[in-house]
């Protein structure tokens, strides 16, 4: 891995938070009215005083610029503002519903990578099988469902059907003082029907990518080289070829971060699950401008961290690519 | 067989064969049909079956079925849900193509420069791309709207504004690849400018992965308009099937009805849509049929 590589990934990462930062800026400006009736909330009850100590925090009697550079370097200190809806530091609103998400997000991320790339593989055995035909089907079908109506429907299966899974929010009330391992099961039982429930748009999409992938590397030279000293049938499909066929299905879950978030705003307000897609909703409704502009950035930054981490993985597993800037 | 044949056999149109491909392609003649219906079902229901979906016309929670006049039931106002699914796919689908169109539009002509260019034109307008593609699209649109106040323009608008990204990006892997042939330089030799080379010459034989992409972007904006209705934030004047699903969601335990009609017509909806695109792309890439 080469540092000046890295070093220029996160230059690039900085400058694209920068953009983010500016385009809250202009975001909020772009919202009709005195900005810092804007910044308040639009609950009516904003008094002078409040109003007077907005216009001094965002310097909202000086020229645009320098309003700009009051702006990011709040920003860079790690404040972005206060939430006078929830009556709380933005950081610290969202410090609390970065964890659900991440959780949420990356649960959902590795349950469909798994299970996306488990029936491919399996489909890519026999391009015209039952099972090709199965995941082609399937695909198409993931890809139409909106997610928040199978989170509903997931709901009532389990809530009145079946119930073995808890269909809202992300731990119980009554197991709040159990032990640490008791809460993680707690949540993990939670966890299950959201991250399912997200997971099931990419999952479709996973397995018809590395179908096709597979079924691009299983007509190669070493394939049959593998075949031909007597591999089992498992060890070619998973240890020769997968990892080969692994690359395309890494570039696009590296794309597809920014698409989970979005999912995972619905999902969250489906369940119920205590995230920042909750909480970006909330302050949408309320109009409370600060916080929706904490969390965009916030769920920014976790794409951009997404895309660094992807590219930097990128380089691990294609040796080609090392060495090159 | 005569020289004049052979020339003849060879005269037709990629585009008719691309016809003749698609119409073999039955899982994609059965989306056609399906949007089809469903399309005729929205502009055309409300002249047999007239009934304002938001007027409260019987008792909540009707079962489908009990009442003759309402073969849906009601939702849980008392409102009648068959005059919901006629309503409101109408404004779902003018959001979804208004804003594919939109979509198209400017990933199409933001690609084609940085493609064709290439250079600083092709490193600022990836840059920007890529700036686009770290906003978590529903998020920003949400926010777009709430600042713009949600009309239908103004949700097509903020869903073609977050949408972009990949339509850029693909139309410009199509013109890098495209530029260097031959029949580009040919143009050029004639002397060709370069606005009639983008748009007459390279932009024409960009088209059909281009078209396969339109397709499944509108069933992306579909999607989209059906979850920010879903959220609340939708046109709060105009029903539609995201709005009746978000109308329902806190009394889903209760009647499974009002919530499970609209989400099957816009999963229909969007799964005719992406059997169309599926067949178009078999169409268009004979190659990939085999597969």
């Amino acid at each position: 891995m080469n540092a000046s590589f890295l070093i220029r990934r996160l230059g690039f990462g900085l400058l694209l938070m920068l953009g983010v930062v500016v385009l809250n800026f202009l975001l909020i400006r772009l919202a009709p009215g005195d900005p810092a009736v804007v910044i308040a909330g639009e609950m009516g009850g904003a008094t002078k005083e409040m109003l007077d100590s907005i216009r001094q925090e965002y310097g909202l009697d000086k020229p645009v610029l320098t309003q700009l550079w009051i702006y990011i370097s709040n920003v860079a200190q790690g404040d972005l503002g206060q939430s006078y809806f929830f009556n709380q530091s933005v950081a610290g609103l969202i410090a609390h519903r970065v964890g659900p998400t991440i959780l949420l997000v990356l649960s959902a991320q590795l349950l469909s990578i798994a299970l996306g790339v488990f029936l491919g593989v399996i489909a890519a055995r026999k391009p015209n099988g039952v099972m090709s035909g199965f995941v082609s089907i399937f695909a198409t079908i993931g890809y139409a469902v909106p997610v928040f109506w199978t989170g509903i429907m997931l709901i009532i299966l389990f809530a009145s059907v079946l119930p073995i899974f808890p269909v809202e929010g992300m731990q119980s009330v009554k197991l709040r003082d159990a032990g640490f391992l008791v809460q993680a099961l707690d949540v993990a039982h939670h966890l299950f029907l959201p991250a399912f429930t997200l997971a099931v748009i990419y999952l479709a999409q996973y397995a018809r990518l590395s179908r096709a992938s597979m079924l691009e590397v299983l007509g190669s030279d070493y394939i049959r080289t593998a075949r031909a000293k007597g591999a089992s049938e498992k060890s070619v499909l998973f240890k020769h070829a997968l990892r080969n066929a692994a690359l395309p299905i890494l570039t696009v879950a590296g794309l597809q971060f920014g698409n989970l978030i979005s999912g995972a705003l619905l999902v969250e307000s489906v369940f119920n699950w205590p995230g920042m897609g909750r909480l970006a909703f909330d302050s949408i409704l309320r109009r409370d401008y600060p916080t929706i502009m904490g969390v965009l950035f916030f769920a920014s930054a976790m794409v951009v961290i997404a895309n660094i981490l992807t590219d930097l993985s990128y380089r691990v597993a294609d040796p080609r690519l090392r060495g090159k800037g | 067989m005569s020289e004049q044949d052979i020339l003849n056999a060879g005269a037709e149109s990629p585009a008719l064969e691309a016809w003749r491909m698609f119409r073999r392609n039955i899982p994609a003649l059965f989306g056609v049909v399906m949007l089809t219906v469903i399309v005729a079902a929205t502009l055309y229901g409300t002249f047999f079956y007239s009934g304002d979906p938001f007027e409260i016309v019987w008792a909540p929670h009707e079962v489908p079925g009990a009442t003759p006049e309402f073969p849906l039931g009601t939702d849980y106002l008392g409102r009648n849900i068959v005059a919901g699914m006629l309503t409101g796919g109408g404004p779902t689908l003018a959001v979804g193509a208004a804003a594919a169109a939109i979509t198209m539009v400017i990933g199409i002509a933001l690609g084609a420069l940085a493609g064709y260019y290439g250079g600083w034109v092709d490193n600022l307008l990836m840059r920007i791309t890529e700036f686009f593609q770290v906003l978590p699209a529903l998020l920003f649109a949400m926010v777009l709207v709430t600042l713009l106040d949600p009309t239908l323009t103004t949700i097509a608008f903020a869903i073609g504004v977050v949408s972009w990204p990949q339509t850029a990006r693909l139309t410009r892997a199509e013109f890098l690849k495209i530029k260097e042939l031959e029949y580009v330089t040919a143009a050029r030799a004639i002397g060709a400018r370069n606005k009639r080379i983008i748009w007459r010459v390279i932009l024409p034989n960009a088209m059909p992965p281009l078209i396969v992409s339109a397709t499944l972007t509108i069933g992306v904006a579909i999607l989209f308009e059906a979850g920010l209705s879903f959220l609340g934030l939708g046109d709060p004047n105009t029903m539609s099937w995201g709005l009746m699903i978000g109308a329902n969601r806190d009394y889903i335990l209760d009647a499974w009805w009002p919530v499970t009609f609209p989400g099957v017509a816009i999963f229909c909806t969007v799964f005719a849509v992406s059997l169309i695109g599926d067949g178009l792309n078999d169409a268009f890439n004979p190659k990939l049929r085999e597969r």
